[in-house]
């Protein structure tokens, strides 16, 4: 469900600068500000316009989508953990080296001591929890800075892989860890015939419509109650085209997924976390905290925050995401290499970052994160089906990461003008 | 170079996107006079600064600015700094790792080909440093002086520039009143060597009793030009020139009914988490009743912010000891949550830095310490969160379009209006508000007295921290003096002027 959150995200956030304004506000500065909070997926469904033209529609051939989704998960996964530090005004440079020990010591326990796979899977999220909660201590509460902690993780858990490996690949992984890194849901209702486009899976096409309701009437209902409250909301139009336009590019991706081979299961896990750690940010009082600590942590500390346990804890979260993240990425190559996870920290940091995240801490979304995370798996993607060479993509990555944060702080900059 | 004008501005008109700024300001400075700039916050003083020292280029506002009767068009700092006019900041700019002669040079440093001259930097620095009255060592790095002397590093800095013009914005703003009484005595000293200099202030007495001449903004434009030599320029009548009405009562009128003991303090002793063995409260007594506004007077460096968040959970200070009584029982307040959860609520005297989330916006932060109550099992409800701010929005008259604004773009009083929310949302029996007028324009003082009488007659108790005698005088039923650490003196309103608490705040001890 990767895809269909942020279009149902970017929805809830136009309303709520649509909100935020005045009915007699400025009209022109109300316009910026939907850009800058909107134009993270503006600039996500331009590029996936470009390389729809540039592969000649090869970029969203059924398979083509699903492999999308597959090849990042776990860049998503770690993205979710990695927008929590950020936000709260921290990094962790270490996740790569945790996805590699975590994948590690999953394999160790699966194929070497044949461990069921429930409970090895339990033990590898443990142990990352424990990872996290390691970091977490020397960063909360021993109070040594988290590029200091993590980069000495980075060193630490890279030299733990190695040690429980014994320098050398184990797999290969019970049929059910694949399945869910590398498999899809089965038909249970069978196929049905969509006319032109061939045939497709009955389950997917129906798990795809309850989300399709599920997302409108959650709107419906915020929207209801806000009225009750007496808040401005978008006009019935707006309000509806914008439920439409979700609808569609919910319903579309899924349907060239049922095309394909049903739903992938990471994209059941991925959709499961994106809307977890979205209420947890916006609605949840922990999640809260995490914008408070980040955005003055004075201010956050005198007003009854406990600042050092919300970043042990947020540490904690980021180690069990990137032991899940582990786990995935092992089962995916059937194998846990010394190698793995080689550079996904930089990779993480920069989908939180393309996804609208402030270098100082305060700002960010999960939602965000995930668009991010996708705008540069579109970009890896399309440029490799265009048979661009790997150092162009890299380039093109740069470059993304750099005009995006740029952007941002361009827009700022110039509301701050604005404001005096 | 007939004109004894040292500085004319003309027609300065300034606009930001939305906003005029300023509007055909007028202003001339008289060589080797000091001269006053007054006007409520938002009234144009540091934007006006701005486009004089060149931070908006020439261009960039309409009018003219004559530097010894001549156009100058400046298009950045240094081309001003050229002319000789330097400007210093409320907020100082000073590397706190560096020394005080690497700060007074630093950007135009003394070389000798291309090597920087270490003795004749640190020689002069010396040179420098006495002129402005310091003994320091140059080597000494600025983070081991106080602000106020860090202050004196800055001017030390324009000297070293050739200054003619010194621009000083807000420069007693964070000093006491000793090094305040010392900045005042140099901008003389520099006046009969030459050097003019134009202050913007909110203190009153202190521009009073230094102007030569004053003139005030109001609403971006230039209103009068006062001259103490031509007529008798009261405070009052600056004040009326600023808010641009007779203001016969700064504070508004209350009758306090007050009732029960509700927090009493006792032996309370507090050490410097930083110096060790210093004491910083020393054996303090206090006590506050229902519906009592309670003043807290003190020099800087009393303890009196050190004291109230010691109170606050602990939030300064190791080795605390004595007793806190809430309504007759004795309470342990080991954490911020603690104290709020016995009722005690502490607004900060640093609202920027201690008080708000500047990048969130307003409703975030009038939640923020009392989200729990919006909560339930953890989870936000944020339309009542909204249905909240915005009645403290009507409440407490927070100028902004919406709850949904961001609070880093409001002004002084109406950031700690928001802070006040925060608070007063906690639904808190005692109020601790430290400097809560700090900052903050005339009109919008005004507006925070009426809130303090508004929450003592809701019968909580509050008790004011301040600098200003006169407001404390003008709004407590009592008033503590602090001095050194020690409670000095207690004074009913009744009894009380400001030189009897003078005495009390500068009392030595036995």
């Amino acid at each position: 469900m990767s895809s269909i959150a942020p279009a149902s995200a970017d929805a809830g956030a136009v309303v709520g600068v649509g909100d935020s304004r005045p009915p007699d506000g400025k009209p022109q500065r109300r316009l910026s500000l939907n850009l800058r909070q909107s134009g993270i997926y503006v600039a996500f469904a331009l590029i996936i316009v470009l390389f729809s033209v540039l592969t000649g529609g090869d970029l969203l051939q059924p398979q083509n989508i699903s492999n999308i989704i597959v090849q990042n998960s776990y860049i998503l996964i770690l993205a979710i953990g990695m927008i929590l530090i950020i936000i709260a005004g921290h990094i962790d440079l270490s996740v790569g080296s945790v996805v590699a020990v975590s994948g590690a010591i999953s394999a160790v326990l699966m194929v070497n001591h044949d461990v069921p796979w429930p409970l090895a899977l339990l033990i590898t999220l443990v142990v990352g929890g424990l990872i996290g909660a390691w970091q977490g201590y020397w960063i909360a509460y021993f109070g040594i800075p988290a590029f200091i902690v993590t980069l000495a993780g980075m060193l630490l858990f890279r030299a733990l892989t190695l040690t429980v490996l014994g320098n050398q690949g184990i797999g290969p992984f019970p049929e059910e860890i694949r399945t869910l890194s590398n498999g899809f849901t089965s038909g249970y209702f069978g196929n049905i015939g969509l006319g032109p486009l061939g045939g497709a899976d009955l389950f997917s096409l129906l798990v795809g419509v309850v989300a399709v309701v599920g997302i409108a009437g959650t709107q419906w209902r915020t929207r209801k109650a806000r009225l009750g409250y007496q808040q401005v909301v978008d006009p019935l139009p707006l309000f509806l085209l914008k439920i439409v336009a979700a609808a569609v590019v919910v319903l579309a991706v899924v349907v060239q997924l049922a095309r394909f081979k049903n739903l992938p299961w990471v994209l059941v896990l991925l959709a499961v976390l994106v809307l977890g750690y979205s209420l947890l940010t916006n609605r949840v009082v922990f999640g809260r905290q995490i914008y408070a600590v980040g955005g003055n942590v004075q201010a956050a500390t005198l007003s009854g925050v406990k600042v050092k346990s919300v970043i042990f804890w947020i540490f904690v979260n980021m180690g069990v995401l990137a032991a899940l993240a582990g786990v995935i990425f092992a089962g995916r190559l059937n194998q846990a290499g010394p190698t793995a996870g080689n550079s996904f920290e930089l990779d993480a940091i920069a989908a939180a970052f393309i996804g609208g995240a402030a270098v100082q801490g305060g700002v960010g979304k999960v939602v965000g994160a995930i668009t991010g995370g996708l705008i540069m798996g579109v970009i890896n993607n399309g440029m490799s089906l265009i048979g661009a060479p790997s150092e162009r993509v890299m380039l093109v990555k740069g470059i993304v990461l750099l005009a995006a944060v740029a952007f941002d702080v361009w827009t700022k900059r110039r509301a701050g003008l604005a404001s005096r | 170079m007939t004109d004894d004008n040292i500085l004319r501005m003309r027609g300065i008109t300034k606009t930001f996107p939305g906003v005029k700024a300023l509007q055909d300001v007028n202003l001339s400075v008289r060589r080797g006079e000091i001269h006053a700039i007054c006007g409520e916050n938002g009234a144009g003083k540091s934007t006006l600064m701005k486009v004089l020292s060149g931070v908006y280029p020439y261009g960039s506002y309409e009018g003219e600015i004559y530097v010894d009767g001549e156009l100058s068009k400046f298009g950045d700092i240094r081309a001003s700094e050229q002319r000789g006019i330097a400007i210093i900041h409320q907020e100082l700019a000073l590397a706190q790792q560096l020394s005080i002669a690497e700060n007074i040079f630093l950007g135009n440093e003394l070389s000798n080909r291309g090597l920087i001259d270490w003795n004749r930097t640190n020689h002069e620095a010396a040179e420098l440093l006495r002129r402005v009255g310091l003994t320091e060592n140059p080597v000494t790095p600025v983070l081991d002086l106080g602000v106020g002397k860090q202050q004196l590093v800055e001017i030390a800095k324009a000297l070293s520039k050739r200054v003619r013009l010194l621009i000083l914005d807000e420069p007693t703003a964070a000093l006491n009143d000793d090094d305040s009484a010392h900045l005042l005595d140099l901008l003389r000293g520099l006046r009969s060597q030459g050097i003019t200099s134009v202050i913007i202030s909110h203190k009153l007495n202190e521009v009073r009793e230094i102007a030569d001449r004053i003139t005030i903004l109001r609403d971006g434009r230039s209103i009068e030009t006062l001259d103490p030599a031509v007529e008798e320029v009261t405070e009052d009548r600056i004040i009326s020139g600023m808010v641009g009405r007779a203001l016969e009562n700064r504070f508004p009128p209350h009758e306090s009914r007050i009732g029960e003991e509700v927090l009493r303090i006792e032996d309370w002793t507090v050490h410097s988490p930083t110096q060790r063995g210093r004491v910083v409260v020393s054996k303090a007594n206090l006590s506050l009743r229902r519906g009592e506004i309670v003043g807290l007077a003190g020099l800087m460096g009393a303890g009196r912010t050190e004291l109230a968040m010691s109170v606050f959970g602990r939030s300064y200070g190791t080795n605390i000891s004595g007793r806190i009584f809430k309504d007759g029982h004795q309470i342990e307040l080991r954490s911020v949550r603690d104290a709020i959860r016995h009722g005690i609520a502490y607004v900060t005297e640093d609202r920027k830095r201690y008080g708000l989330n500047l990048i969130d916006d307003i409703k975030r932060n009038i939640s923020a310490a009392g989200l729990r109550k919006l909560a339930r099992r953890g989870w936000v409800n944020e339309n009542e969160e909204y249905r909240v701010a915005n009645d403290f929005r009507t409440s407490m008259n927070i100028k902004a379009p919406t709850v949904a604004s961001i609070t880093g773009k409001l002004s002084g009083g109406n950031q700690q209006k928001v802070v006040l929310s925060k608070w007063i949302f906690t639904d808190p029996d005692v109020l601790i508000l430290d400097e809560p007028t700090r900052g903050i324009d005339v009109g919008a003082k005004y507006e925070i007295y009426s809130i303090i009488n508004r929450l003592a007659d809701e019968g909580k108790a509050v008790l004011v921290i301040s600098s200003e005698l006169p407001e404390l005088l003008g709004l407590c039923d009592r008033v503590y003096a602090l001095s050194a650490g020690r409670v000095t003196g207690e004074v009913d309103r009744k009894d009380a002027t400001q030189e009897r608490l003078m005495q009390y705040m500068t009392k030595e001890q036995e």
